[in-house]
């Protein structure tokens, strides 16, 4: 059955663009820094797969966390430089993106859930239907659902910003200027271990992001990504 | 009308395109002035270390202190990064407690002078206890002593041109020349200058021990381990650009 509402929905789809270009752009960028910065991390983190709470940890001392893979030493030294080129495209790219957003008011329009949907029923309505792998009615593609509003705030103020944060706590030079992003958090080697948490989490993210894509068609989700 | 709006879009962006050239000119002018361009600046990895350097600079500027921790805090197992060289010359000092070693600072100062261990012990000291952090990842907080950089630098008498320290280790034996200037490393006359830069001669109550850089070492409080040269022979003050260590790494870091 067709309604008249859906016809209208259809309408307004085709001519106006899904995401906008600040998005699209900037979406895409940070996708390459993500992975740049992915790889580059890795390399650093093989040098010492160790994670520790506090301010001090090390060989033959109590561990957090030991990753079940070898220590590789010499990575870490020209891996570190690559982390930093790609982490400084992410955050520039990450402040373009937030200035826009509140100028293009893509945070009001887009990701901020309406009152109606933040509602238990409501979510786990969405959810169960993701988990069941139904396709999401056509002129529900047209919007973010209120489960996807609320993952995207996650990982914009969240997630990042936490990435962010523990990655500058670990540098002396930005803790000599402000000691509390480091001291907040336990330390030094617990800086390291959330963000480390932090990247976990969002591989997490990515990983249901990518199937989600393929729930509502991975080609045409991209192209919309791509070309609006 | 679509024609003149596209022309006065092209005066446009081309004004704009100018602007951001000589802005990036101008930019980058006063960024060298201020001592805000490292020495690695090319290539990708340039970009970010020149941002990096540049910010932190900027951050930092009037010298803020590194954290430092209470007795209580420090480390029962100060990891050990390999071990002291294997050098005859440095084997004979450190045999006989380093009597005849002589710390020379050269370059660009008014007066060369060298120091014996006895000489800088009689240099008024300092006690920092501060976190020493490995850019592999491992960390361990210890009580340093030392005299600070400045007061040694001071009675060389710096030259107003000087912009960079460098630090000389011993080598190991059989190393060429290109390995042992890898080993050079080098800070900016902020760091130098900076309070927590110390030459330590001990650590956590007693003499520095060999492993962990006798007889002394370079102390920094805003650098990662490797910043920190141990084993020290020699130090230049100079203002040549590429007297650093050039093993994959970048000069400052970035942390």
């Amino acid at each position: 059955m067709i309604s008249e509402a859906n016809v209208e929905a259809a309408v307004e789809t085709a001519s106006t663009p899904r995401h906008i270009a600040l998005v699209r752009i900037t979406h895409w960028i940070v996708v390459l820094s993500v992975l740049g910065l992915l790889i580059t991390g890795t390399g650093i983190l093989v040098s010492h797969p160790r994670l520790y709470w506090g301010e001090t940890g090390g060989v033959g001392t109590p561990s957090l966390i030991d990753l079940p893979i070898p220590f590789i030493i010499g990575p870490s030294v020209w891996n570190r430089p690559f982390h930093f080129f790609f982490a400084w495209v992410l955050v520039l790219t990450g402040l373009t993106y937030m200035v826009g957003s509140f100028i293009t008011q893509h945070f009001r329009k887009d990701l901020l859930p309406a009152k109606a949907d933040l509602r238990w029923n409501r979510i786990i309505a969405v959810v169960s239907e993701h988990l069941r792998w139904r396709r999401p009615e056509a002129d529900a593609v047209s919007t973010y659902n209120v489960v996807q509003r609320l993952t995207y705030l996650a990982v914009v103020f969240g997630l990042f910003p936490a990435i962010l944060w523990t990655g500058l706590a670990m540098s002396f030079g930005v803790t000599s200027v402000f000691p509390i992003l480091a001291t907040a958090l336990g330390g030094h080697q617990s800086a390291r271990t959330v963000h480390f948490t932090c990247v976990v989490l969002l591989l997490l993210f990515v990983i249901v992001h990518i199937l989600m894509l393929c729930l509502a068609g991975f080609w045409r989700s991209v192209r919309t990504m791509i070309t609006g | 009308m679509t024609k003149f709006l596209k022309r006065r879009q092209f005066i446009t962006a081309g004004l704009a395109t100018a602007a951001s050239a000589s802005g990036l000119g101008t930019a980058v002018y006063f960024a060298d002035r201020y001592g805000l361009i490292p020495p690695d600046h090319t290539g990708i990895v340039g970009i970010g270390e020149t941002l990096t350097y540049a910010t932190q600079r900027l951050l930092t500027s009037g010298h803020s202190l590194a954290r430092e921790f209470k007795r209580s805090d420090i480390s029962k197992v100060p990891i050990v990064n390999g071990p002291h060289p294997a050098d005859e010359k440095y084997l004979a000092l450190l045999a006989e407690g380093f009597e005849n070693w002589r710390l020379s600072i050269e370059g660009l100062v008014a007066r060369p002078v060298s120091f014996s261990l006895e000489e800088l012990r009689r240099l008024p000291a300092e006690n920092h206890i501060t976190l020493h952090a490995c850019e592999q990842g491992w960390s361990y907080i210890a009580e340093w002593t030392g005299v600070r950089l400045a007061t040694v630098l001071d009675l060389a008498g710096v030259r107003p041109k000087s912009r960079y320290v460098v630090f000389e280790p011993f080598a190991n034996p059989n190393q060429s020349r290109t390995v042992v200037r890898a080993l050079w490393e080098s800070i900016d006359m902020a760091d130098a200058l900076h309070p927590q830069t110390l030459l330590a001669y001990g650590m956590n109550g007693e003499a520095l021990p060999a492993d962990h850089g006798a007889p002394a070492r370079l102390r920094l409080g805003r650098h990662l381990g490797w910043k920190n040269t141990k084993y020290l022979s020699r130090i230049v003050i100079t203002d040549r650009r590429d007297l650093y260590r050039k093993g994959g790494g970048t000069w400052y870091g970035g942390i």
